[in-house]
């Protein structure tokens, strides 16, 4: 190969280089906030994965492009292209670097997964961490306090959390900040997904099943709890809020909704529902009709007015 | 292995039923010639393409607005069933196995199928199949809601309580394609192995052959497990068995297993011939041959093993254990290897090349493209923790409509364009081509990137209104959408016109190399008067060598000086 040819590849190599890694910092901006420890892991995850992808992605169409725009053929050229079949070596690097690329991607998510240790379905919860892999919620808590347990019921279309030790029921889900929680998820009927954007997590609640899952948020705010996994008519609405508090205004928060007396909560599915049936033509087809709405301390403010 | 006694299996029976070669009835009889099966195939299946994307369309229209407001939800909730189980089921499917039904027997030498009988059958069982799905609308409670997964206890809720409803409707058109495609799988890897022309091993095989052969195998390993699947599941919700119901002791996530066990392996099924169509077009319109050819070959055989064993990676956020996730993750990230072995490949057969922008050829470059990026979301989504967060969400439906549309039905229309001349003997018209493949282009990637973005945010898919921040990317998703409803106009208008008034297409227009190019356009009822004898490996382009033996065949591959 001439000196120039490589000096161009290089160039381009470098440039490509460039590009991919502003893209990758990008990639931060397509997510929601970081509310929780274990996002920011995911994140950074992602943001290599987005860079290593636009690195290869810039390279196999900027080929493909090239010589689209530069080997054009004419119209009257019925003349064949060099007969070239294949070459061993160069077969061989590009078996190669896909091989080390996806143990590379493979290896670097796994030790992710472990440092995130959410736990899940049927993992020991004792289990620990291989020794040298730090664990997400490490950082932010030297004094380790015992984790906020809470239980979370999912049933056609509700949410409805239980803080055991306080007595308190609500369908809008507080947490304290800077803490580790273990939840208790469970459902009454079919697989419903507890997801959380803002934290990066998610899991499918499966029937007489208790699943635990663990995780610190690390922001204070509201944010979004969505059913992700489908589970009927009313799946869309089956959505709360979610509340991270500071450790203070969530004691607050918990004392004051065991005072509350308990009250029936807005409930979307609920209330479409009955609207639909009290119309005399049903626009849709029969469905299966939602839980009652639930009875709570504290009610979720969607819906109230 | 290579030669049978050809002869007793050709000079079999005459056709059932009496009619010309070109006359068009038989496109409405139980034919059993391999050719006229194809074409039922790919016509059956492109008019229920056009149903699911009615139905896509309907869809795209309720998500324009955050609020549900188009159609009641329990209607919504039918069109992405049906939306996802036509497209699948009734058009990816049956469309590539009509492609390969019509060019695997010519591209192999054979004048038909092993089976022709069996494989009349099969097709005959894709109408019957399809009336049940479209007369579940009509059934007690409308059709299947429960997603084209089916997750039971969802698919076994029957707020009616008939008998019959639309999901019991649903399992049993599924489980009746099963056994169609399963039959099809039988009749290929047969005719594959069994019927070649003399001379045509094993390595002079063109690659789509291989791409079908590879398919066809994970079909006949994959899909008894789905079609069981489906008879359980019909079984618990007509029967009262509790396999999979929770409510009677039964596991609900088994089913994820029996079906995610086929259903991911079937992307495979779908996206190995697309391979073979690009490892075809490629090298006739870059006049090279394909670079690598062996291990271009080989990479397929090597999809179809690792193919049955990465199925969990649907499941990372279901009740799965941590190992299984990691294992799992391993396995997926490793079909990266053999599919970027191919895109290099492909790749290479370009470069330096005498590149002829055709319709197909086109077609075929676009798709290329979508599927390297459809290839990088899916290392993204292999990863246990992003899975995690995109798991469920648009980011996914992104991903697989730039695998099932950007690349599949992509690469299906560059098929089309490219042997329309050998199926009907009459041209295409290219400028009515070109402006398709722009319009789909365009729409294709307005249509799906935005769902990145939107799955990227936490929009969950499946959902039939949602938070108003989401309302940005939806508008402009949808109005992708239509505009990919509206190119499929000059498609539809091109290969009707073209196939009543086209030019008449020459044996062989685009000067390829392969058999199916060596006999008349359209070619005749059994294929090749004299069978031909193979004499060198496929996509000979610019080494001036006889592709078979005898004069005839030198003349066709000696390049007009």
């Amino acid at each position: 190969m001439k000196i120039r040819t490589i000096l161009t590849l290089v160039v381009l190599a470098i440039a490509n280089a460039a590009i991919s890694w502003w893209v990758g910092q990008q990639a931060y901006h397509w997510l929601p906030p970081q509310a929780s420890a274990e996002s920011k892991l995911v994140d950074e995850l992602f943001s290599f994965l987005v860079t290593l992808g636009s690195f290869i992605f810039l390279c196999v169409t900027g080929a493909v492009l090239y010589t689209v725009a530069v080997h054009r053929v004419g119209r009257y050229d019925t003349s064949d292209g060099p007969p070239i079949e294949g070459n061993i070596p160069l077969e061989i690097v590009w078996t190669a670097i896909p091989i080390a690329l996806v143990i590379w991607i493979a290896v670097y998510s796994q030790q992710i997964y472990e440092k995130m240790a959410v736990h899940g379905p049927m993992e020991l919860v004792h289990l620990h961490n291989p020794i040298g892999i730090e664990a997400a919620y490490a950082a932010p808590m030297e004094a380790m306090s015992p984790p906020e347990e809470i239980e979370v019921h999912s049933r056609q279309w509700v949410w409805e959390f239980r803080y055991p030790g306080q007595d308190v029921t609500s369908t809008e889900l507080h947490l304290p900040v800077d803490r580790r929680v273990k939840l208790a998820l469970q459902t009454e009927d079919v697989i419903h997904g507890f997801y959380i954007p803002a934290f990066r997590l998610k899991q499918d609640i499966i029937p007489n099943k208790v699943i635990d899952f663990e995780f610190t948020p690390i922001r204070e705010g509201k944010y979004r709890l969505r059913d992700s996994q489908y589970s009927g008519t009313y799946f869309a609405a089956m959505q709360t809020d979610v509340v991270v508090q500071s450790e203070a205004d969530y004691q607050t928060w918990l004392a004051q909704a065991a005072k509350q007396t308990p009250v029936t909560a807005y409930n979307r599915a609920a209330a479409e529902y009955t609207r639909a049936s009290e119309k005399r033509i049903n626009a849709g087809w029969k469905t299966v009709p939602p839980a009652p709405a639930p009875i709570v301390n504290y009610a979720a403010e969607e819906g109230r007015a | 292995m290579t030669n049978v006694p050809i002869e007793a299996i050709a000079n079999r029976t005459p056709q059932p039923l009496p009619g010309a070669p070109d006359n068009w009835k038989r496109f409405f009889t139980f034919s059993t010639d391999h050719k006229v099966i194809g074409i039922q195939y790919l016509v059956t299946s492109f008019t229920f393409f056009l149903v699911g994307g009615f139905f896509a369309m309907i869809i795209r229209g309720e998500l324009v607005t955050p609020e549900a407001d188009l159609v009641d939800r329990t209607i919504y909730n039918a069109m992405f069933t049906m939306h996802g189980t036509v497209m699948l089921f009734l058009w990816m499917f049956p469309s590539l196995v009509g492609l390969a039904n019509y060019l695997v027997p010519l591209m192999i030498g054979a004048r038909d199928m092993a089976f022709p009988r069996l494989n009349a059958i099969a097709f005959w069982m894709v109408p019957v199949a399809a009336i049940l799905l479209m007369a579940s609308f009509f059934a007690p409670g409308g059709p299947s809601q429960s997603g084209w997964w089916a997750y039971p206890p969802v698919s076994l809720q029957n707020p009616t309580g008939k008998l019959l409803n639309g999901q019991f409707l649903w399992l049993l058109a599924v489980a009746i394609s099963g056994v169609s495609s399963i039959m099809g799988a039988v009749n290929f890897v047969t005719t594959i192995a069994k019927m070649r022309a003399p001379g045509m091993t094993l390595f002079r095989m063109p690659i789509y052959v291989w791409t079908v052969l590879s398919a066809q195998i994970i079909q006949l390993y994959g899909l008894p497990a789905l079609t069981a699947g489906a008879v359980m599941l019909l079984m618990d919700l007509t029967f009262g068995t509790s396999f999979f119901d929770p409510a009677k002791g039964g596991n609900p996530v088994l089913y994820q297993h029996f079906f995610w066990f086929y259903s991911h392996p079937a992307v495979y099924v779908i996206i190995l011939p697309i391979f073979g169509i690009f490892s075809e077009i490629f090298p006739v319109f870059a006049r090279k041959p394909l670079f690598g050819y062996k291990i271009v070959a080989i990479s397929s055989m090597t999809i179809t093993f690792v193919s049955g064993i990465v199925w969990v990676h649907h499941m990372f956020a279901s009740g799965t254990p941590p190992w299984m996730r990691i294992f799992f993750m391993f396995t997926t990230v490793f079909v990266a290897v053999p599919t970027g072995v191919k895109v290099f490949a492909w790749v290479a057969t370009l470069w330096g090349g005498k590149l002829r922008l055709t319709t197909p050829m086109l077609f075929a470059l676009g798709a290329l493209i979508m599927f390297v990026f459809a290839g990088i979301t899916g290392i993204m989504l292999a990863t246990v923790p992003i899975d995690i967060h995109v798991n469920n969400t648009y980011f996914v439906v992104g991903h697989f409509h730039y695998v099932l549309f950007g690349t599949a039905t992509m690469g299906m229309f560059a098929a089309i364009y490219h042997w329309f001349p050998k199926m009907t003997g009459r041209m295409y018209n290219e400028g009515l081509g070109q402006l398709h493949f722009w319009l789909t282009f365009v729409g294709t990637n307005l249509n799906f990137l935005p769902m990145h973005p939107l799955g990227l945010m936490g929009m969950p898919r499946r959902v039939a209104s949602y938070d108003p921040e989401f309302a940005f990317w939806n508008v402009l998703a949808s109005i992708g959408g239509f505009l990919l409803g509206m190119a499929t106009l000059p498609f539809i208008l091109n290969m009707v016109g073209s196939w009543v008034q086209g030019k008449k297409a020459p044996d062989n227009p685009w000067r390829a190399i392969g058999l199916e190019w060596m006999v008349s356009s359209p070619p005749p009822v059994e294929n090749f008067e004299e069978i031909p004898v193979v004499v060198a490996e496929p996509y000979g382009y610019g080494k001036n060598e006889p592709l078979v033996a005898g004069d005839r065949a030198a003349d066709l591959v000696t390049e007009p000086s």
